[in-house]
Parts: C-alpha cells; sequence; structure tokens
C-alpha cells in the first residue's frame, strides 16, 4: 500500500489540476522534477459538472467533451482524472499520467484510487475551511484595530464637557455606528463670551473619514477664534481643506454663533441637514445655502440669523437620524424629526424622546446604520431654569474673565437672569449698575484684570427677596469701606476725581454687603421685591 | 452688549460750545473727552453743554471723568450745563451732586 502511494505521488506531480477557488495550495517540499502548470477548469466548462457528477476514476483519453480543460488534460499527458468531491461540491483533481510500467490502470489501482479520493476529499476541505477561516479571522482583526483607531480619533476630538451657560442647556450625544462615520460636534467658547455650535459629517468611514474630522474641527476651532462671522469661518475652513482633501471626500457642515445673552443666532451651512428651531409658533427649518467643505475653492457661504426667545430651542442633527431604516427599508427620514420635536420641549429631553422613536422606528436590536449625532440648546423659559437652592433658587451662575469692559457682560447677563421676575424698568436699570461697578471692582482690584483670575456671579432669588453675588478671589482686608465722596474737594483738587463706584453700589440697591467667605470676598446686593422700597435713594 | 469708544464733537448752538458724546463714557472715553472739552473752551463762549443723548453707559470712572471735566471749567470759569441724559442716568447725576454743579436739561 505504501508504495503504491509513493508510486502514485510520483505521478501526481506531474498532473496535478487545480479546481477553480476550491484549490488547496501545494504544501510539499520542492518537486523532483518541473512542476508543470495546473490545468484550471472554467465555471462554464462541461467537465466541472462532469467531475462534480461522476462516481469515480474518470478516463480522460474517453471523454469527448467540448472542453478546453480537456484538451488541455489530453496535451499535458493525463490519463486518469480522480475528482475530489466534498457535499457535492469539486474541491479538487488528482491527475494521473501513465503508469512507468506503460501497463494500463488496473481495476485495483482504480479501487485503490476511488477509496483515496473518499477519504482524501473531506481532509482536503477541512484543511481548505481552516485555512479561509484563518484567513478571514485575521482580516476581522485588521478591521476591528482600523476601526479602533477611527474610534480613538473620533472620541480626541468631541467635547469633553459643554460649557455652562446661564439660562441656556445644552446638550449633546454622540454614537458612532459599528463602522465609525465621520460625524463630529464641536462647542466652542468664543472670547466675547459668544458660543460657536458646529455639527459635522465626512462622507466615507473609518480611519480616513476621522482624520479628516480631526483636521476640519482644528481649522474650524481655530478660524472661529480669529473670525466672527460664520460665513467668513466656513469660507476659510474650506479654503484650508480643498488642497489636501482626499478623492471623493467632502465634509458638510452646519457653523453657528449664539450670543447667550441676547438669544441671537446667526450662521451658516456647508451643505448639512438644516438644523430645527422650535418657537411658540413651532417647529422650522434654519436654511441657508453652501457647498460642502473641501469640494471647490472660492465657495461663499450665505449667513442667516435667529433670535431664539426664552423657551425657544434647536436641534443640529446628523443624517444618520434621518437616515435610519426601519425592517421595511422605510427611512425615518425629517417630517418624523420635526414632529418629533414639536412634541417635546427640548434639550436632554428632545434626544431623549429622538433616540427613543428612532428605536421603535428600526426596531428592536437592529444595527445601527450610520454615526448618530444630536446638538441641542434650549433658551431656559424663565420659571424652569431655576434650581432649587439653600438660599432659594439660582436664576444664574457665571464667571466673567477679568478684562476692562467685561462689566457690560455681567450687566446683560444679570438682566436677562431676572427678566421673569416682573421688576420695574428703573429698579432694573440701578441693579444694572451695582452689578457693573461691583464687577469692575472685582476685576481691577480682587482679580488685577487676570485673565486667570475671573469673576463669579450668583443670582439667587427666594420669595420677595432678590440678590446677586459677585465674587473674586482678592484679600477681603483690602476692601474699602464705602464712604460718601466730597464732591467739592474733588472739584478743588483737595481729592482724585475717582472713588465713585461703592458709593454708586450702596445706593443703587436695597442692600449691599461685602462678606468674605470661600477665601476670597464677595459683594452681596440685594433687592426687596413685591414693592419692596425704591432702592433709589 | 459690546462696548462703543467714546465720539466727542463740538458744534456751537445759541452762544454755546455743545459736546455731543456719542459712545460709553468710561474710562476709554479719558481722551476723547478731555480734548472735546479744550476744544469747546478754546471757542470762548463761556458755557459747555455735554449731549448725553446717545451716551448709552456711564460708569463711575465716566463720573469721575465728568468730575475732572467740571473741575477744568471751574478753573477756566466755565459754566457746563447738560442734556439729553436719560432718567437713570440724571438720577445718577443727583445722588452724586454733580446736578449741584451743573444745569441739568431735558
Amino acid at each position: 500500500m505504501a508504495a503504491i502511494r509513493r508510486s502514485l505521488r510520483g505521478r501526481l506531480r506531474r498532473g496535478t489540476a487545480e479546481a477553480g477557488t476550491a484549490a488547496a495550495p501545494q504544501r510539499e517540499a520542492a518537486p523532483l522534477a518541473p512542476e508543470p502548470a495546473p490545468v484550471e477548469i472554467a465555471p462554464t466548462d462541461p467537465l466541472l459538472a462532469l467531475f462534480e457528477g461522476a462516481s469515480g476514476v474518470v478516463d480522460v483519453e474517453e471523454l469527448e467533451l467540448d472542453s478546453p480543460a480537456v484538451r488541455e488534460l489530453k496535451a499535458a499527458g493525463v490519463k486518469l482524472a480522480v475528482p475530489l468531491v466534498s457535499q457535492g461540491e469539486l474541491i479538487g483533481v488528482l491527475n494521473l499520467g501513465p503508469r512507468l510500467s506503460e501497463q494500463d490502470y488496473s481495476s485495483d489501482d482504480r479501487k485503490l484510487l476511488d477509496n483515496l479520493a473518499a477519504q482524501a476529499a473531506p481532509a482536503l476541505r477541512v484543511g481548505q475551511l481552516v485555512r479561509e477561516q484563518e484567513a478571514e479571522a485575521a482580516t476581522r482583526q485588521r478591521f476591528e484595530q482600523e476601526l479602533e483607531v477611527a474610534r480613538l480619533i473620533q472620541q480626541h476630538f468631541l467635547p469633553k464637557e459643554l460649557p455652562d451657560l446661564p439660562g441656556w442647556q445644552i446638550a449633546s450625544y454622540y454614537r458612532p455606528a459599528r463602522e465609525v462615520g465621520g460625524d463630529f460636534y464641536d462647542v466652542i467658547p468664543l472670547p466675547d463670551g459668544r458660543v460657536g455650535f458646529v455639527v459635522g459629517d465626512v462622507t466615507d468611514k473609518g480611519v480616513p473619514a476621522a482624520l479628516v474630522m480631526s483636521a476640519t474641527r482644528s481649522v474650524l476651532r481655530a478660524s472661529a477664534q480669529r473670525l466672527i462671522e460664520p460665513g467668513e469661518v466656513l469660507e476659510r475652513v474650506n479654503e484650508h481643506l480643498c488642497p489636501d482633501m482626499p478623492e471623493k471626500m467632502f465634509v458638510t457642515c452646519l457653523y453657528g454663533v449664539l450670543d447667550p445673552s441676547t438669544g441671537h443666532l446667526r450662521f451658516a451651512n456647508a451643505g448639512h441637514d438644516l438644523p430645527y428651531v422650535k418657537t411658540a409658533d413651532g417647529v422650522v427649518e434654519l436654511r441657508a445655502r453652501g457647498m460642502p467643505l473641501g469640494l471647490m475653492p472660492g465657495m461663499p457661504y450665505e449667513e442667516k440669523e435667529a433670535t431664539l426667545q426664552p423657551g425657544d430651542s434647536v436641534l443640529l442633527h446628523s443624517d444618520g437620524v434621518v437616515e435610519a431604516h426601519d425592517p421595511d427599508r422605510d427611512m425615518f427620514g425629517f417630517p418624523r424629526l420635526k414632529e418629533t420635536m414639536a412634541d417635546t420641549p427640548g434639550g436632554q429631553q428632545l434626544i431623549d424622546r429622538v433616540l427613543h422613536d428612532l428605536e421603535v422606528f428600526t426596531g428592536p436590536g437592529a444595527e445601527q446604520e450610520d454615526d448618530i449625532t444630536m446638538v441641542t440648546l434650549q433658551r431656559s423659559a424663565g420659571e424652569r431654569h431655576a434650581v432649587a437652592s439653600s438660599n432659594g433658587s439660582v436664576l444664574a451662575e457665571f464667571e466673567v474673565p477679568s478684562a476692562p469692559g467685561n462689566e457690560r457682560q455681567a450687566m446683560e447677563l444679570v438682566e436677562s437672569a431676572v427678566a421673569d421676575l416682573g421688576i420695574e424698568a428703573a429698579r432694573i436699570e440701578r441693579l444694572k449698575t451695582a452689578v457693573g461697578e461691583a464687577t469692575m471692582n472685582a476685576m481691577e482690584h480682587g482679580s488685577e484684570y487676570r485673565a486667570d483670575r475671573p469673576v463669579s456671579i450668583r443670582v439667587l432669588h427666594s420669595g420677595d427677596r432678590l440678590r446677586v453675588q459677585v465674587s473674586d478671589r482678592g484679600d477681603p482686608a483690602d476692601l474699602p469701606e464705602p464712604e460718601t465722596p466730597d464732591l467739592e474737594a474733588k472739584l478743588e483738587g483737595r481729592q482724585e476725581p475717582r472713588g465713585w463706584g461703592l458709593f454708586l453700589i450702596e445706593k443703587m440697591v436695597d442692600e449691599a454687603r461685602v462678606t468674605s467667605e470661600g477665601g476670597g470676598r464677595t459683594v452681596e446686593l440685594a433687592l426687596r421685591l413685591e414693592g419692596g422700597g425704591d432702592g433709589g435713594d | 452688549m459690546a462696548a462703543t469708544e467714546l465720539q466727542a464733537a463740538v458744534r456751537e448752538h445759541d452762544g454755546v460750545a455743545v459736546i455731543d458724546l456719542r459712545g460709553d463714557v468710561n474710562s476709554s472715553a479719558e481722551i476723547a473727552l478731555n480734548e472735546a472739552y479744550a476744544e469747546a473752551a478754546s471757542r470762548g463762549t463761556g458755557s459747555v453743554a455735554l449731549n448725553f443723548e446717545h451716551a448709552d453707559y456711564i460708569n463711575s470712572t465716566g463720573i469721575a471723568l465728568i468730575v475732572g471735566l467740571l473741575a477744568q471749567a471751574r478753573t477756566n470759569g466755565i459754566e457746563v450745563k447738560a442734556f439729553g441724559l436719560s432718567d437713570h442716568y440724571r438720577e445718577i447725576f443727583e445722588i452724586t451732586r454733580l446736578a449741584d454743579f451743573m444745569t441739568i436739561t431735558d
């Protein structure tokens, strides 16, 4: 038996043909004689069907098929072909040339070959399957590694936290699809107290999309700090991206700048899905024209404006929401999203509601097709933004960078925080002056106009009392006692013309006191509400 | 919200040198205000009127600048008037007693 096997192997070397993709590569050591080229059997060749249906050894010389493979086998001197068939599929062929003894193959030989084929075919199949699985696993691992890299890049460039804007609720949501698309969002604090909002989407997926996303985000951040108008910012980003953008890739992006003190929103759009704004009149789209970024240099970006009143909200989103499919391949679509927004107040609640509606729509356990990104901003509706605290409600809490002129910011933010309390206009003006003076004092004397020492302001409301606390990190001992300035002495040059700040603070509110809790100093301004004095004299 | 640097232009009206103030009367207004006063005083009208109609913001530093201007005018023997103040700033001029040293009209 061993002798015959060796003899067969010698011949096999000269006439091995492999059948299409089912063939296994040669594993043996270097052949004794030059290896003839394997005979390929085309999928349309009638020989394939014949081999798959053959019950054993096939006499090649007796074949009368119009088959290129048969002609090739005959030309190569193959006498017998032994199809290796596993589960009806041809996975290989043993081709034998003439016997060395030049005798015909005996019936014993044929029986032996039949037995051999019957055992070799499943073994060969198992070997092939193992190999295929190994290759698949390696591909899958490479793919997973790539996804992990893409995920890391994406996550690194998304905001770690959202800014705290008094009177506003900002919420965001980002969930990458398994194959990680190119979604991104950003919230950019701007030097003058305004805030930039970005939602974008890079075509393509995986690492290339993540890299373009990170570049876009960086250029946008840099441009946003230097330029004011959102259209100019997108123009600049487009100019930067165009030269290096990989072929067939581009970025859609919406960029808006919000002035939190007024609710004024100015925005431009580079081909991104239109955001929705919900007002007392209903839900509308915020439209502005512009080409996606990175396609063509020199593109203009239209700028539009909207003003968000208390209670209004905005939803920025990526196409992963509206392009999600249900089991019947219907899309979630814009009308459904608009409806969801109309039924929900805004903020985190809106995000939760959209996610819930999406899940119901796509069906439980459906794989997410694309990245999903949402950013919502909502202007508090007065009574809704009060946060319970032991001192009453905190109507607003914010910091102002110590720089000349920034007291105006504090004045306007306090004004909008108390807007719903129904305080008489003249008293609001007095409160603003007191807040402005207290903030100026804190910035100048407490913080020495150092950018790293901002002034903190809290607006508290409880029952009939409104309090504004202006805190800095200065030494409480340095705060001079307020005294009435001597105007005659100032006019006669015996006193500095300055020194009105503390005097004005005292005169503008019902109560003003200085405390030194928490290591710094706090000027607390109080107004009695509901007919509690006019506070002006 | 944006601060507006003060612009002060001088014109004459009925024998008074009027200084039209436009913008914020704060620390950044010092040069504009002093230059305008010097020009108004040089007109030799004997009285100078400050027009606050378009001065949207006056803070304690601005008050100090006006005190300085008043002191200067006293030395020069020039009468100072003011008009166009909002109710709020008129109240502040009264509280600070600036109103005692200048004639304030609507």
